[in-house]
């Protein structure tokens, strides 16, 4: 596969919230590519864009102008259940506090993204014993998340995020909730996502440590990339 | 299956809310199902009347007497098949509070015209032998503990002293809608002696029982016999078994409308609670709302998610209900069978526990599924942490 193509293009983002008739803008003209197979950090002080540019690149959020081009695919044009089905297919999310659904076990978390697609069950189980073997926890994989330490369901939300084979890997500080051992653990398992499955991986952190393992690091400041 | 799954984990994950919920519905289905009940045991005899049966009393009120002389003209009238008379004899046993309906009925007639009252034949030989011999419904044999053979003896209100009646029968009903709590004797028996005592009230009866052949023209035939005594000392109004029943119930209306009324209101409180439960329940959940849309489900997704979690509440309060309302309405049967002789909970008051189950399960989660699709992904992040 080729490491130099672009997978994501990002061309003159523009993104504001409305606070009643204030306008806060939070990205101006962002235009800037993202190479398949990357591992890229972006990074920058609370209120600077980052997670709001994750978002948008994710697909999970809308941006005001401008447009978002992933694997040949302009999201910004798609409509809510388009953008749905494209993120249930095309991306993996990896949150700061996990997000895993408290009442399922980690084997059923997993599980959930692959309910949207056609595999049969057999199918579906493979996949996700796959995922966690990837992760180290199959022997845990009938624990509920209330069960598991903070690096065990962050490695289960990795899991769920690759499940899929996602081409694209996004994490919003996947260690800010973690300690040192386990956020290493969490930060060598995307290593190992990156350069063993090829995996394009967007990271937003605080953690220079975790900002580290990125091959590039960009930095964001008041809705603008700053050199 | 996994939305099965979670709808499931998911109504229990909050078991004291839940319970609670559950609890308060199921009290509001079992009041509501009551309530359903005692309008029920109001209509009953007006659902358990004959369309063969008119009946025909005095028009300006039934509280006034008609001639017996009547009887032989009523009974040549075209399209009668049978015809029988009775009065109100409303006699107390021991004390008022024991109350039930109490008839002087003339025997052969009346009982041929009531079929649904099961007598065995040895006992309605008996019964029509013995002048001073009455029969009693079932139930209010087993009320009183009374046996064949048993004196029973009733004080007066309208024709007053001590009257003494020997039990020769017990009645059973051919339908659970068949009221077993009245006591009949012979019309004859109170006659003979009133004309001792109460001269100027012999020879009168309460109201004529009639038979018709064809019950399409019943209003025919009791349009014939009240021409035949219009312009008489004591004109009549003759009108089906239902009407006439139905016109002591209209008495009652206003009664009557506010237990419906009632009922209606104990559905909207509890869609309240319910409604409330659901917001609490989404509120809470809206982070992991957000993380199934941010991994592709679908508002449709969210929405049965949050209403399926209402349903379940919802009929398991109303199956609870439903399971609570039987040992309830026999309990109210027993209490009230004085004023209720049949106390039936209907199949319909079940399916009604079960529509509003589903109905006030939609209701209630409507609004919080439409706040848990309409917010947006990133603000329902925002949320955990």
């Amino acid at each position: 596969m080729d490491k130099q193509s672009s997978i994501v293009e990002i061309r003159n983002v523009y993104k504001c919230y409305y606070k009643g008739d204030l306008v806060v803008p939070v990205l101006s003209d962002i235009t800037f590519d993202i190479a398949r197979g990357e591992f890229l950090a972006i990074m920058g002080p609370s209120g600077s864009g980052k997670s709001t540019l994750l978002n948008l690149i994710a697909g999970i959020d809308r941006l005001d102008s401008g447009s978002i081009v992933i694997d040949d695919v302009d999201i910004s044009t798609l409509s809510e259940t388009e953008l749905a089905g494209w993120r249930s297919g095309n991306v993996g999310f990896i949150f700061q506090f996990y997000n895993l659904i408290p009442v399922l076990t980690a084997f059923e978390n997993v599980d959930l993204p692959l309910h949207l697609t056609g595999l049969s069950k057999k199918e579906r189980r493979e996949h996700v014993e796959a995922a966690l073997n990837m992760v180290n926890l199959t022997p845990r994989m009938d624990h509920y998340p209330s069960q598991l330490s903070g690096g065990e369901q962050q490695r289960v939300a990795i899991a769920r995020a690759i499940v899929i084979d996602p081409a694209i890997l996004v994490a919003d500080e996947p260690t800010g909730d973690l300690d040192r051992k386990s956020a290493s653990d969490v930060l060598d398992l995307m290593d190992r996502l990156n350069t063993e499955l090829n995996k394009t991986i967007i990271m937003v952190t605080h953690d220079p440590h975790a900002a580290e393992r990125a091959h590039v690091i960009r930095h964001l400041e008041k809705g603008e990339f700053s050199t | 299956m996994i939305l099965l799954k979670m709808i499931l984990k998911n109504a229990f994950r909050r078991k004291v809310r839940t319970g609670l919920t559950v609890l308060a519905f199921a009290i509001a289905i079992l009041a509501f199902g009551l309530l359903r009940t005692v309008i029920g045991a109001w209509y009953a005899g007006v659902e358990s009347s004959s369309a063969n049966r008119l009946i025909t009393r005095n028009a300006v009120s039934l509280i006034f007497p008609l001639p017996l002389s009547y009887y032989e003209k009523i009974r040549h009238a075209e399209g009668v098949t049978s015809v029988s008379y009775g009065n109100w004899f409303g006699g107390i046993y021991i004390s008022e509070k024991n109350f039930f309906a109490n008839f002087a009925i003339q025997p052969e007639t009346y009982l041929g015209l009531y079929p649904e009252y099961i007598l065995p034949e040895d006992q309605k030989e008996a019964f029509l032998r013995d002048r001073r011999g009455f029969v009693a419904g079932r139930k209010l044999a087993e009320r009183f503990g009374w046996d064949i053979g048993d004196v029973v003896t009733l004080k007066g209100t309208i024709y007053p002293g001590n009257w003494d009646f020997e039990l020769k029968g017990i009645y059973r009903g051919r339908t659970q809608n068949t009221d077993e709590t009245q006591f009949f004797f012979h019309w004859q028996y109170l006659n003979e002696t009133i004309r001792q005592t109460m001269p100027s009230m012999a020879d009168k009866v309460g109201f004529y029982l009639i038979g018709v052949r064809d019950p399409n023209h019943s209003a025919d035939v009791a349009r014939e016999i009240d021409a035949m005594f219009r312009n008489s000392p004591a004109e009549t109004l003759t009108e089906t078994e239902a009407a006439f029943i139905m016109g002591f119930i209209s008495m009652s209306q206003a009664i009557i409308q506010v237990i419906n009324v009632v009922s209606i209101v104990v559905i909207i409180i509890i869609l309240a609670v319910v409604a409330n439960t659901m917001a609490m329940t989404t509120r809470e959940r809206i982070g992991e709302y957000a993380v199934l849309k941010t991994l592709g489900y679908t508002g449709l997704h969210i929405t049965i998610l949050i209403v399926g979690e209402a349903l379940v509440i919802t009929f398991l309060g109303s199956l609870l209900g439903i399971a609570l309302t039987y040992p309830a309405a026999a309990g109210f049967k027993q209490g009230l069978s004085a004023f209720f002789p049949i106390f039936n909970i209907e199949r319909s008051t079940i399916w009604y526990d079960l529509g509003i189950a589903g109905a006030v399960g939609f209701a209630a989660s409507f609004i919080p599924a439409v706040q848990a699709v309409r917010i947006r992904i990133a603000d329902g992040l925002r949320r955990i942490g």
